[in-house]
């Protein structure tokens, strides 16, 4: 800032401004302090499944925006990832009745594993073909589950997936604190998020969905980094995949049906595309809508979370999560604006004067 | 074609043809670019400048011909193997990520050939490492005092300082710049000019402009294009005195 008498030229400087900085690291400590207080007292104020649902679809949420909001790839196929590691969760936790967690990760290797041939096909496409290839696939791991009955029950679902955890019968028979177990894995996948995000791969991820041709010009083999993208965001969509499952105890077919991959979409969008965080807020935001109007006995859920989509999309683009970050900057920077006036007030009236004669 | 490749060309080009459904864009062109030099490709709209940069880059495919550099057939290659050979581009219209700080630019074109941007698992400051280095390349183009500006805030000669600085930062043997002073005022266009002329030592420049003035100033060789085919090669002042550029530029009845 070399000209001290123009308030203008405060804020699109700010980021350079040590004292914004500080703020911002306030700003963000105290926003990670308040998320981490809503999940904590989460299952005390509704009930302890609901609140697990929310934490399981919030990271789906989250693994949605890594590829939409990240790397500029709308997968209409997610259900595959969640759904396919929600079967094989709930396969190996029946079978092997090893503790949760170790199925979970086997669900999410799976999910991983079938990704790699599903990216593999639809990273070459963009746009609207990208869309539409990854639905085509999710539909065809459909026709397994639903033909295939010995391993998946078809129609029925896999009934009876067991809640083991070493022997623990807390976490085993009690909802409750079932939802702080799942909470730590629901946990570690949103780290791993952000640290895919913030990493050097995720500066090249942004980069290609800002002007892929510019990251190819610069060296960057850009179906490879959207294939990695796409292997990582399957494996946190089955992560929570089984996550829901052993919290449900059971897996039914809209697992890996497409409306499933639509209403992560959904939430996403609600909560804020390439907002990261937002995908949690839209999870909670349909998750207890869903709950709410399925227990008045409604019957037209769709109607609103489709009202609720088609509002967000017209008036608030950045989804609750990004219109909020909109209005906290507007006000950080009015308040920055106000005080370096009030700072120059008196230079500025002399240096309006002096270009007056 | 004699079978001894001369060594003193970095580039070379043989029946270089490329069609778009039935329309040939670039027509049977044999290019020679000499190693350290600075060559101009002028030529009227269309004449296939910018397709000719798009081949030898690997942006699009040729139709038939072949493309050697520094003795290797890169016919075909993909654009981000042909970078890490050694050729880098500039585009006509600039082509930038406008949330990201000029910095954060050149730290993208330095890691590109380090690997260090698969590591999904790690902080982005591994990436300060090249922040020395990223500086310097700004400094060298005048852009250090923005370097932490989002470059979408930029003024449009601004950016394209960025451009070059972002071309240089992948150390190419050969540049390709289309159109560096492409809309450009006149002190911009004089700036961009010593900035070539600096980042052009040990480097061979390939260029496309309009502006004659700039062909001029720059370029050692020149070569004219018109629809698709060369027309002549030579000297900038042997071509401006060829009867036959004078007649693609101004018309058969000037000439």
């Amino acid at each position: 800032m070399t000209n001290p008498t123009l308030p203008t030229a405060v804020p699109s400087d700010l980021s350079l401004d040590p004292v914004a900085a500080r703020g911002r690291l306030v700003r963000r400590l105290v926003l990670l302090g308040i998320g981490v207080l809503a999940a904590l007292v989460l299952p005390l104020v509704i009930y302890p499944p609901v609140a697990s649902d929310i934490l399981a679809w919030a990271l789906f949420a989250l693994s949605v925006d890594l590829l939409l909001g990240f790397t500029g790839l709308l997968s209409f196929g997610h259900a595959a990832f969640w759904g396919g590691s929600a079967y094989v969760t709930g396969i190996i936790a029946i079978r092997l009745g090893v503790p949760f967690p170790v199925a979970i990760l086997g669900g999410m290797i799976f999910a991983m594993a079938i990704a790699v041939p599903i990216g593999y096909l639809s990273v070459r496409r963009s746009g609207i073909y990208f869309a539409m290839v990854t639905l085509a696939f999710a539909q065809m791991i459909y026709f397994v589950a639903n033909q295939w009955l010995d391993v998946t029950g078809g129609e029925n679902g896999l009934q009876g997936v067991p809640v083991s955890f070493f022997g623990i019968s807390a976490v085993e028979t009690d909802s409750f604190t079932f939802y702080y177990a799942a909470l730590v894995l629901i946990v570690i996948g949103m780290v791993a998020g952000w640290r895919i995000v913030h990493s050097p791969f995720g500066r090249v991820l942004t980069a290609i969905r800002d002007n892929s041709a510019r990251a190819r010009a610069l060296g960057y083999d850009v179906e490879r980094y959207k294939l990695i993208a796409f292997v990582l965001s399957a494996g946190l969509a089955g992560l929570a995949g089984g996550v829901f499952t052993i919290s449900h105890g059971f897996v039914s077919l809209q697992e890996v049906d497409w409306p499933t991959s639509g209403k992560v979409v959904l939430m996403t969008v609600i909560g804020g595309i390439g907002t990261l965080w937002g995908g949690a807020i839209g999870a909670a935001v349909i998750v207890l809508l869903e709950d709410q109007l399925s227990s008045s006995g409604f019957e037209g859920t769709g109607i609103i979370t489709g009202a609720i989509f088609i509002i967000v999309v017209l008036l608030f683009r950045r989804g609750i999560w990004g219109t909020a970050q909109n209005g906290f900057d507007r006000i950080r920077r009015a308040l920055a604006v106000r005080a370096q006036r009030k700072r120059n007030g008196d230079s500025a009236v002399a240096t309006r004067i002096d270009d007056g004669s | 074609m004699s079978a001894t490749v001369s060594v003193d060309h970095l580039l070379t080009t043989r029946s270089l043809t490329k069609n778009f459904r039935g329309f040939t864009a670039v027509r049977s062109v044999d290019l020679d670019i000499r190693r350290g030099g600075i060559h101009a490709l002028v030529g009227p709209n269309g004449a296939g400048k910018t397709t000719l940069f798009n081949l030898l880059t690997g942006f699009l495919k040729p139709t038939s011909g072949s493309i050697t550099f520094d003795g290797r057939d890169i016919t075909g290659l993909q654009p981000e193997d042909i970078v890490h050979i050694g050729i880098a581009r500039s585009f006509q219209i600039t082509s930038l990520f406008d949330n990201m700080t000029a910095l954060e630019h050149l730290q993208l074109a330095l890691s590109s050939p380090t690997g260090v941007s698969l590591r999904f698992w790690r902080s982005e400051r591994r990436l300060d490492r090249f922040r020395a280095r990223s500086l310097e390349l700004l400094d060298q183009v005048g852009m250090a005092d923005l370097a932490n500006r989002e470059v979408g805030h930029y003024a449009y000669g601004q950016k394209r300082a960025v451009e070059l600085a972002l071309a240089v930062a992948l150390d190419p043997k050969l540049l390709l710049l289309d159109e560096p002073t492409a809309g450009m005022s006149l002190e911009d266009v004089d700036r961009t000019i010593e900035l070539v002329l600096r980042i052009a030592t040990g480097r061979t420049v390939v260029f496309v402009d309009h502006n004659m003035r700039v062909v001029g100033e720059l370029a050692d060789r020149v070569t004219v294009l018109q629809q698709g085919e060369i027309l002549v090669e030579g000297t900038y002042d042997e071509v401006r005195q060829d009867e036959k550029v004078i007649t693609a530029y101004l018309g058969q009845a000037h000439a």
